[in-house]
C-alpha cells in the first residue's frame, strides 16, 4: 500500500471548553494554531492537506527523520505505542503471582501509556508512521519479576529518551507537552521501581540518577537501538 | 531470568560521564591555554573535585554568558531547591522524625535536592541567589502556619514534602520552553524535572496515595495545598481527539505547567519576608 486516506474527526469546542490550562502555551486557539503547525510541517515534506481535514499520507515507510519535530513526536508514538501494548498483554493475562494491588497499577499505567498514543496519533495526523507489529523477546509475561522488570525497563527508557529529545525540538509547544508526558513516565518509573524493591532508593536510584541529581539521558539514536528489537520491522533512522 | 538489552541499566559513574565529559574537554582547552576565570583555576589548582567541577560547570554552560532569561529561570529553580533541600535536610537529621520504611526514600531525596542546589549554583556561578530563610510550618515567618508541626509529625512532614515535589515538576515543566535554545541548560533542567517526578511519586505512595495525579485532587492534603493542583485536571491534550472514556486516565497521564508567578505565590508562605 503506498497511498492512503484518512479521515479525522475534529471534534467541536464543547470536547476541550473543561479547561484551557493556565499558564500553557495551549491557550484558546490552539487548535488553530496546531492545525497550523500541522500544515506547515505536511507543506515541508511534500505531502498536501485538504481543508476538509482528510488528508492523503504516504504510508508503508518506517522512516523516522529525526530533523525536525514531527519525526521526534512519531518516535515518541512509537514508543507510546510499544508501552501501551505491553500493558494491554499484562493486563489481559497477569501473572499469578503478582502481589495485591499491583493489577490496579499496571491498569492504570496502561491506561496512560494508551492515552499517551492517542494523544501523539491524532496530533500528527497526516505526518503519522505507522507503528509495526510488536514482538516480546525474552520477555517473561508469566512471572511478577519478569513484567515488573520489563515495565521498570520500558519506563526509564522513555524517561531517558524524552530527555535527550527534547533539545531538538523546534517547537515551544512541542516541548511542552513532551514535558507533560515524560514526568508521568518517571512516576511510572519510580512506582515500578518501589514495587521491585519497597522503601528503598531505588525508585530514583544511583543507577538512573547521577551524582549531579540529574536522571539518565539518552539520544535518539541510543534509545531506538534499544528498543528496535520489540518490533516487528524495523525503523529507519534519519538525521541521528 | 529475561534478559534484554536495556535489562541493566547503564550504570553511571559517580559523575556523569556525559557532563564529565565536557568538563575533561574543557580542563583540556584550559590546559592548552584557553582563557577562563580566576575560580575555574583556583579550583583546578586546589584539586577539590566539587569545587573544581562547579567551577567548571559554570566555564562551560556559561561560556559567552548566560542571557538574563536563563539566569532568572534558573535562580527561580535554584530557589525552589534551596527551599526542598534545607526541607529535607532537616527533616532527615531531625531524631526521631521519621518512620524506618520511610527513611531510605526521604534520605535519597535530601541528596539529590542538595545535588541539585550545588549543580545550579555552579552554573549560575556569581549570578547565584542567596538562599532565603524559611519556614517551613507556611506560616511566612511566624513559624505557626497550617505546617507547624511539620518536624514533628512524619504524616505533616510526608505532606508538605509532597506539595514541595508535586509543585516542582510543574515549576520545571512551565519553564522549559524559556530554556529552548540554550541546549545544555535545558537539558540539565529537563533531567532535574524527571527526577523531582520520581521524587513526587514515591512521596505520593508513602502516603497512600497513587504516584500520579488524579483530576485536581489534592490527595488528603490541607486545603492550603489546593493550588499546587489547580489546572491538573486539564483534558485539553485531546483538543484533536475525541475524549477518551476514561477522563480519570486522561488528567493522569498529562502533568500540567504552572507559571512561576503561581509557584511563587504558592511556596510565599514558606518564605520569611515573602519573595
Amino acid at each position: 500500500m503506498s497511498n492512503m486516506i484518512e479521515h479525522h474527526e475534529i471534534p467541536g469546542p464543547e470536547a476541550y471548553v473543561d479547561s484551557a490550562p493556565v499558564g500553557s502555551p495551549w491557550g484558546n486557539g490552539s487548535r488553530r494554531e496546531f492545525l497550523k503547525l500541522a500544515a506547515a510541517g505536511a507543506a515541508s515534506l511534500g505531502l498536501t492537506t485538504t481543508m476538509s481535514g482528510c488528508v492523503i499520507a504516504a504510508a508503508g515507510t518506517r522512516k523516522l527523520d529525526f530533523r525536525d519535530d514531527f519525526g521526534i513526536l512519531n518516535f515518541a508514538y512509537a514508543l507510546e505505542t510499544l508501552e501501551s501494548r505491553f500493558y494491554a498483554k499484562v493486563v489481559a493475562s497477569p501473572p499469578a503471582d503478582l502481589r495485591s494491588g499491583e493489577l490496579q497499577i499496571l491498569k492504570d499505567i496502561g491506561d496512560h501509556e494508551k492515552a499517551h498514543a492517542r494523544f501523539l496519533k491524532r496530533s500528527l495526523q497526516v505526518l503519522r508512521v505507522e507503528v509495526p507489529m510488536s514482538v516480546w523477546p525474552g520477555i517473561d509475561f508469566t512471572r511478577r519479576q519478569g513484567v515488573l522488570t520489563a515495565a521498570r525497563n520500558f519506563e526509564d527508557l522513555g524517561v531517558a529518551g524524552y530527555n535527550g529529545a527534547g533539545t531538538r525540538l523546534r517547537l515551544a509547544e512541542f516541548l511542552t507537552i513532551a514535558g507533560k508526558i515524560v514526568s508521568v513516565e518517571a512516576r511510572h518509573a519510580a512506582v515500578i521501581r518501589d514495587l521491585l524493591n519497597p522503601n528503598s532508593r531505588d525508585f530514583a536510584g544511583d543507577d538512573v540518577v547521577d551524582a549531579n541529581g540529574l536522571d539518565r539521558v539518552l539520544e535518539p539514536g541510543e534509545v531506538l537501538a534499544q528498543a528496535q528489537k520489540y518490533f516487528a520491522e524495523p525503523y529507519r533512522a534519519v538525521g541521528l | 531470568m529475561p534478559t534484554t538489552d536495556f535489562l541493566e541499566p547503564k550504570r553511571l559513574l559517580p559523575a556523569d560521564p556525559e557532563i564529565a565529559a565536557r568538563l575533561a574537554r574543557r580542563q583540556a582547552e584550559i590546559d592548552g591555554g584557553a582563557t577562563t576565570s580566576a575560580s575555574t583555576r583556583a579550583g583546578l589548582m586546589m584539586g577539590g573535585a566539587a569545587i573544581a567541577t562547579a567551577a567548571l560547570a559554570h566555564d562551560v554552560f556559561a561560556q559567552g554568558g548566560l542571557p538574563d532569561i536563563v539566569v532568572d529561570v534558573l535562580n527561580f529553580a535554584l530557589t525552589l531547591e534551596h527551599l526542598e533541600a534545607e526541607f529535607y535536610v532537616r527533616g532527615v537529621g531531625t531524631a526521631g522524625l521519621i518512620p524506618g520504611d520511610m527513611r531510605a526514600p526521604f534520605d535519597q531525596i535530601r541528596k539529590h535536592e542538595v545535588a541539585h542546589v550545588a549543580f545550579l549554583q555552579g552554573v549560575l556561578g556569581s549570578r547565584a541567589v542567596a538562599k532565603p530563610t524559611f519556614d517551613f510550618s507556611g506560616g511566612a515567618g511566624s513559624n505557626n502556619g497550617p505546617f507547624a508541626d511539620v518536624f514533628r509529625n512524619a504524616q505533616t512532614f510526608a505532606a508538605v514534602a509532597q506539595t514541595f515535589e508535586d509543585t516542582g515538576v510543574r515549576a520545571y515543566k512551565g519553564q522549559a520552553a524559556n530554556l529552548m535554545g540554550h541546549d545544555d541548560v535545558l537539558r540539565a533542567a529537563l533531567r532535574i524535572h524527571s527526577v523531582e517526578a520520581r521524587h513526587a511519586a514515591q512521596v505520593r505512595r508513602m502516603r497512600g496515595q497513587k504516584g500520579w495525579i488524579t483530576g485536581s485532587m489534592p490527595g488528603n492534603l490541607p486545603d492550603a495545598a489546593a493550588a499546587s493542583y489547580k489546572g491538573e485536571s486539564n483534558k485539553f491534550q485531546f483538543i484533536l481527539g475525541q475524549p477518551d472514556s476514561n477522563t480519570q486516565a486522561q488528567t493522569e497521564a498529562f502533568d500540567e505547567t504552572l507559571t512561576k508567578g503561581q509557584v511563587l505565590a504558592i511556596v510565599k508562605p514558606f518564605i520569611v519576608g515573602g519573595m
